[in-house]
């Protein structure tokens, strides 16, 4: 056979090292495995999970008053100040209600759109809309803060629509600012709702219609429970990244101050490292006891 | 009458599915449209569902016009081709899904829901997901699922499509009883000609978004009225018009079954092509004088084996076996 083919022209094939390290790895295919990950895992355990596990730790420092360095000493001072000192408590709760606040008006937007998108709209559409929901992500997160501040201030478009009606610009306070959060995170929040949606085929709103369900029964019965992953994902990203925001809050907020503002705060101005990370503490908190919450109601299961 | 459709006519832009349609199904009848894919037949049916909703024309159901009625509105059930069972759902809540959105009591639903079950032999799967069923037993969940409501009329869109030959045969049985246990109109939906040989009382055959017959399996098999039926349904020998003329003096196409001609002594002589042995049956492909023949002889018959490549028969094609076609 071997000869057959070299009589033919046709010259075996070289053993290169790249060959070998080939045929290494498909006999011990662990190894493969263990070469696949190494990269990832290191970058997941040094660069994410060791730099989260020094804010955990550096929450528990205390700064020195007098020469403003960190002195490293187990202390409860500034977890117990994020619980008593009604700056903490009040802003606490301050951005747990914006953050909730837009979740629910962005799933309440989202839910519409994406439901237009996925199952209304023809395919010439469908890309004009995904087109204009992904547009806005390419523009700058600042721009699109200081677009509101435009549009929010009272010589404003807003306030140029709302006047006939009697109504006034909500300005620069905590509803411009949840207004602009609400704005910027939206297109994170339809693009999970209208990826679910997708994956509901057509016919089973069909067999639902056809089985004597009105529209309401359907959209109740059949397709909510079938995207609310992808609701929860979506909460996800509004919930979560509103609860970190600081910039959109200094730019259309007025002087009101989110978590955020004060890890900055704490960061910079008053040099106080550890208590900024005790204040980060906090959203992580929040969000692992949505996150819990969310996986006992079960709609994790599928996913 | 269960069904009327008058005049009825679908257009999706300039391509027109279905044209000028007229039907009427008996109550209690198993009624199949027969066709090839893009045929229109699919579209009629989702037109008596009404999923789609005519560009003109009527529909009417024991005698109401439901022609512009939403699914919801109508006194029928769809077994939908991949089943479209609710994947987040058992098997028990998929069945009760239709007596649920009528309100029906928990106890009752319940109750009427494993009586569906039991009668297409899921009993067993109640709790299952529809996820760690196999093919079959979706079919069943879906046949369930549409008869628990008890609709007067049931449409069943490909149901075995997706399933292998033998499980096929077997549904296919229990699908005709089940007709029969309940007495209800179905409207069968199948490219599979023996499919719908085997289950229906009367079949529409369907070409290009019209009906070129409805007849009973005998009437389409035996006295099909165009060269399109006779070769959707079983095989066909066409003769052209020409060579109908010399060959029999008739002015028209004709069409003869293969079973129906006779080899032996008398008739002009062929060549036999091919000698294919089918168990119960031997098929010859024979060379006459040109025209190529498909005859089928009963295995039976021993002297049909003898006939092998390249053997010299003689054809008796009978007069009164040819079919003239339209």
């Amino acid at each position: 056979m071997k000869n057959e083919l070299s009589a033919a022209g046709v010259t075996a094939i070289a053993v290169t090292p790249a060959r070998r390290v080939s045929s290494f790895f498909y006999k011990y295919p662990k190894n493969r495995l263990r070469a696949l990950i190494a990269l990832p895992a290191l970058w997941l355990g040094l660069v994410y999970v060791a730099a989260l596990l020094m804010l955990l730790v550096t929450a528990f420092w205390t700064v020195d008053e007098f020469t403003g360095n960190t002195r490293v000493a187990l202390n409860f001072d500034n977890v117990i100040s994020l619980f008593t000192d009604p700056l903490y408590t009040t802003v606490t709760l301050r951005t747990i209600g914006i953050a909730l606040g837009v979740t629910i008006a962005d799933i309440t937007l989202a839910l519409p759109i994406a439901f237009f998108m996925s199952k209304v709209a023809g395919p010439k559409l469908k890309t004009i809309i995904a087109i204009s929901i992904l547009l806005p992500l390419w523009a700058s997160y600042l721009v699109k803060a200081y677009a509101w501040r435009s549009v929010l201030s009272d010589k404003g478009i807003l306030q140029w629509l709302l006047a006939p009606l009697g109504l006034n610009t909500p300005g620069y306070s905590l509803w411009g600012a949840a207004i602009t959060l609400g704005y910027i995170w939206l297109p994170y929040v339809i693009l999970p709702i209208y990826g679910g949606l997708e994956k509901v085929p057509g016919n089973l709103l069909e067999a639902s219609s056809d089985l004597g369900a009105k529209t309401f029964t359907t959209l109740r019965r059949v397709i909510f429970p079938m995207i609310l992953p992808s609701i929860i994902a979506g909460s996800i990203f509004a919930f979560s990244l509103t609860l970190g925001d600081y910039i959109t809050i200094s730019i259309v907020g007025g002087p009101n101050q989110m978590l955020g503002n004060l890890i900055y705060s704490n960061v910079g101005t008053a040099n106080n490292l550890p208590m900024a990370a005790a204040l980060a503490l906090v959203p992580i908190a929040i969000m692992f006891a949505y996150l819990a919450s969310v996986k006992r109601t079960g709609a994790l299961d599928n996913l | 009458m269960a069904i009327s459709i008058r005049g009825l006519s679908k257009s999706f832009g300039e391509f027109v599915a279905v044209e000028n349609l007229n039907v009427e199904v008996a109550a209690g009848e198993f009624f199949s449209m027969l066709g090839p894919s893009g045929s229109g037949k699919t579209t009629v049916l989702r037109m008596i569902a009404g999923f789609e909703l005519p560009t003109s024309g009527q529909v009417t159901l024991f005698g109401e016009d439901v022609t512009n009625n939403a699914p919801f509105d109508r006194e029928v059930n769809t077994v939908f081709q991949d089943y479209a069972l609710f994947p987040h759902m058992s098997v028990l809540e998929n069945v009760e899904y239709g007596l649920r959105v009528r309100k029906v009591s928990k106890k009752v639903r319940t109750a009427l829901a494993l009586a569906a079950l039991a009668k297409v032999h899921l009993s067993d799967f109640v709790d299952r997901k529809p996820a760690q069923l196999s093919g079959g037993q979706r079919q069943r969940v879906a046949l369930a699922r549409a008869i628990v409501v008890k609709p007067k009329i049931l449409l069943l869109d490909e149901p075995l499509g997706a399933l292998d030959l033998k499980l096929r045969e077997k549904m296919q049985i229990e699908l005709k009883e089940l007709q029969r246990e309940l007495g209800i109109t179905f409207i069968f939906v199948t490219h599979d000609q023996d499919e719908a040989l085997t289950l229906s009382d009367r079949i529409a055959v369907f070409n290009n978004g019209k009906i070129e017959q409805i007849g009973t399996p005998q009437e389409l098999y035996e006295t099909p009225a165009t060269e399109f039926v006779a070769r959707f349904i079983g095989t066909a020998n066409i003769f052209s018009a020409d060579e109908s003329l010399s060959m029999f003096g008739l002015g028209t196409k004709t069409m003869i079954r293969p079973e129906k001609i006779e080899i032996g002594n008398e008739g002009p002589e062929g060549t036999v092509m091919e000698s294919i042995y089918l168990g119960s049956s031997v098929r010859l492909i024979i060379d006459l004088n040109g025209i190529r023949l498909v005859a089928e002889l009963s295995a039976s018959d021993n002297l049909a084996k003898t006939y092998h490549r390249g053997a010299k028969v003689n054809v008796n094609l009978s007069k009164s076996d040819l079919v003239e076609l339209k």
